[in-house]
């Protein structure tokens, strides 16, 4: 047969991947751990690891095979599984500190199984609690400390907000002092990378460390998650200093209609070798600290001086809603969040801006209304208070709740550390400026605790 | 295009890009005879004195499969003093056909 492609889409293909990082960034297997409930604790755990490690035997090898099939770098491999404190609430006895003890064995044992099948990452250790906490989501708040503390792969969140139930403030009080506490656990405040605080958490989410596996999902679902950041930004960089906007939302919905069609092409052909089924696809500029995978530098290419400055929360605009529709266009199966994210440690456009302060908090607060996460791999000073990142995790939450949108948290308090010192973790966590966050306290908002009510859903203005 | 007979075929894409000189198309033919690649189809040519060449090719009957082609068609580059890649060719299908 003749080769109906053309040179120049050949050598854009090429280009995208060889130089410009598009990428598969992760392939996530959800697994349904709700059989394995029971009573007895010693059972629960014994049918969770024999679920895990024969849906999953074959998950890594999988992915790799295709990801030499096709040439695209499939860079990690994840596993999710339904909110932690679902499955434990019927193992749990009453007794706390007993109960402790078994929610942080549990974490043991699901590192321990994603070990055994090879994954990066194993997203799901959390609980829903918009509107309350039940005793097994108390207990799972409560060990999360040194549960993510102790291991290594198990990532958690909790969903503490949503546009129907609105802000559950008694949960944001709480989990200041958990995410202090998870910070001082972990060796350079790491394990608070781990962990995600949510207004409105999506249930099919490939990407970590939010992911988990919904109740409303079926068994076992492969959800992918494609980036590329670097190839939007090489064409926004392309394009005329004079093109108008409409026209750049034009060229970035098309580079996301591509990346989008590559990677529904991988997800399914994986879905199908693993005989799962393929549940959505997200497509996220997740930056990386490669050097152009920057959402920063996209934000700069389209005409700003510094991303941070006055015109940054429009542009970010739309590039999300830019990438949005060519993502809708290119498969039925978009899910997800979908966007933009603006993690702050891992892109080095943002963390440059953080650092001559042309990127502050409060900037990064308004542009997370338009992005399609929250505030991420954010340090902030060792020192704050954690009705302060309650305070912070309220703000964020309001905006997720107020919008119909899913809002995310992952505040970095690292110890010792103060507003403008420099923290690396290296590899993909990357290296960031503390955050310097206003000084004045927020501590008798937060200490009132309660519910901030569901907002109205028409009268808009 | 007829679906049936590429039900067998697992096809490749290869890019050659370098500069001009005599053997190039040779050189590869060889490489790819000794892994029992089939060529389905070359277009080649000249653009301001780079050499640019793109290759259909058939891995069905191949010697081993993508992943380990990769590497291979990257050392031969380095080699013939050419950059050569290849991807699979359902890639450039979705990506650039509604």
């Amino acid at each position: 047969m003749p080769l109906n492609i053309s040179l120049e889409e050949i050598y854009e293909t090429y280009r995208m991947t060889e130089k410009e990082h598009f990428d598969i960034r992760a392939v996530t297997l959800g697994i349904n751990l709700l059989p394995c409930t029971s009573d007895n604790f010693s059972k629960l755990c014994k049918r969770v690891e024999k679920k895990i490690v024969t849906t999953a035997r074959q998950f890594v090898k999988r992915a790799e095979k295709i990801d030499a099939r096709f040439g695209i770098p499939i860079i990690n491999k994840r596993l999710t599984i339904t909110p932690a404190a679902l499955v434990l609430s019927g193992a749990l006895t009453g007794a706390a500190a007993e109960d402790r003890k078994r929610v942080v064995a549990f974490a043991k044992l699901l590192d321990h199984c994603a070990r055994e099948v090879g994954v990066d990452f194993l997203g799901g250790f959390g609980a829903l609690a918009e509107k309350g906490m039940s005793y097994a989501d108390q207990t799972l708040v409560d060990a999360i400390p040194e549960a993510l503390g102790s291991t290594e792969k198990i990532c958690g969140f909790i969903n503490l907000a949503s546009s129907k139930a609105g802000i559950n403030m008694r949960g944001v009080a709480k989990i200041g002092g958990i995410i202090r506490d998870l910070a001082l656990n972990s060796e350079n405040a790491i394990g608070a990378a781990k962990f995600v605080v949510f207004a409105n958490a999506v249930s099919d989410n490939p990407f970590m460390a939010g992911g988990f596996h919904g109740v409303q999902e079926a068994d076992n679902v492969l959800n992918v998650g494609i980036s590329g950041p670097g190839v939007v930004r090489r064409t926004v960089e392309a394009a005329p200093r004079d093109l108008p906007l409409d026209e750049i939302a034009e060229i970035i919905k098309k580079t996301a209609f591509k990346i989008t069609r590559a990677g529904e092409l991988i997800g399914r052909e994986l879905a199908r070798d693993l005989g799962v089924r393929f549940g959505s696809l997200d497509l996220s500029l997740a930056p990386t600290t490669a050097v152009g995978d920057s959402v920063g530098r996209i934000l700069e290419a389209m005409g700003l001086e510094r991303v941070g400055t006055h015109g940054s929360t429009a542009a970010l605009a739309l590039l999300t809603d830019a990438i949005k529709k060519g993502g809708l266009m290119a498969s039925s199966h978009i899910g997800g969040l979908s966007g933009a994210f603006v993690p702050v440690s891992e892109d080095v456009g943002l963390s440059e801006a953080v650092k001559i302060g042309a990127l502050t908090i409060d900037k990064l607060e308004a542009m997370t209304t338009v992005c399609s996460v929250g505030l991420d791999m954010i340090p902030v000073p060792g020192d704050t208070k954690t009705t302060t990142i309650s305070a912070i995790i309220a703000d964020e939450l309001a905006i997720g709740m107020m919008n119909n949108k899913t809002t995310a948290v992952r505040l970095i308090p690292v110890p010792g550390k103060k507003a403008g010192e420099m923290v690396s973790w290296g590899g993909l966590l990357g290296e960031a400026y503390i955050v310097p966050l206003h000084q004045e306290n927020s501590d008798y908002f937060i200490w009132r605790k309660g519910q901030i009510p569901a907002p109205v859903t028409s009268f808009r203005n | 295009m007829n679906k049936d007979c590429e039900k067998d075929k697992d096809l490749a894409v290869v890019l050659v890009v370098g500069k001009d000189r005599s053997g190039i198309v040779a050189q590869i033919s060889d490489f790819l005879w000794k892994e029992e690649i089939n060529i389905e189809d070359i277009s080649q040519k000249i653009m301001q004195g780079i050499f640019v060449m793109t290759m259909l090719v058939d891995l069905a009957g191949a010697r081993s499969d993508l992943g380990v082609l990769a590497p291979k068609f990257e050392k031969l580059g380095e080699k013939t003093g050419l950059s050569i890649q290849i991807q699979h060719h359902q890639i450039f299908e979705t990506m650039h056909r509604v």
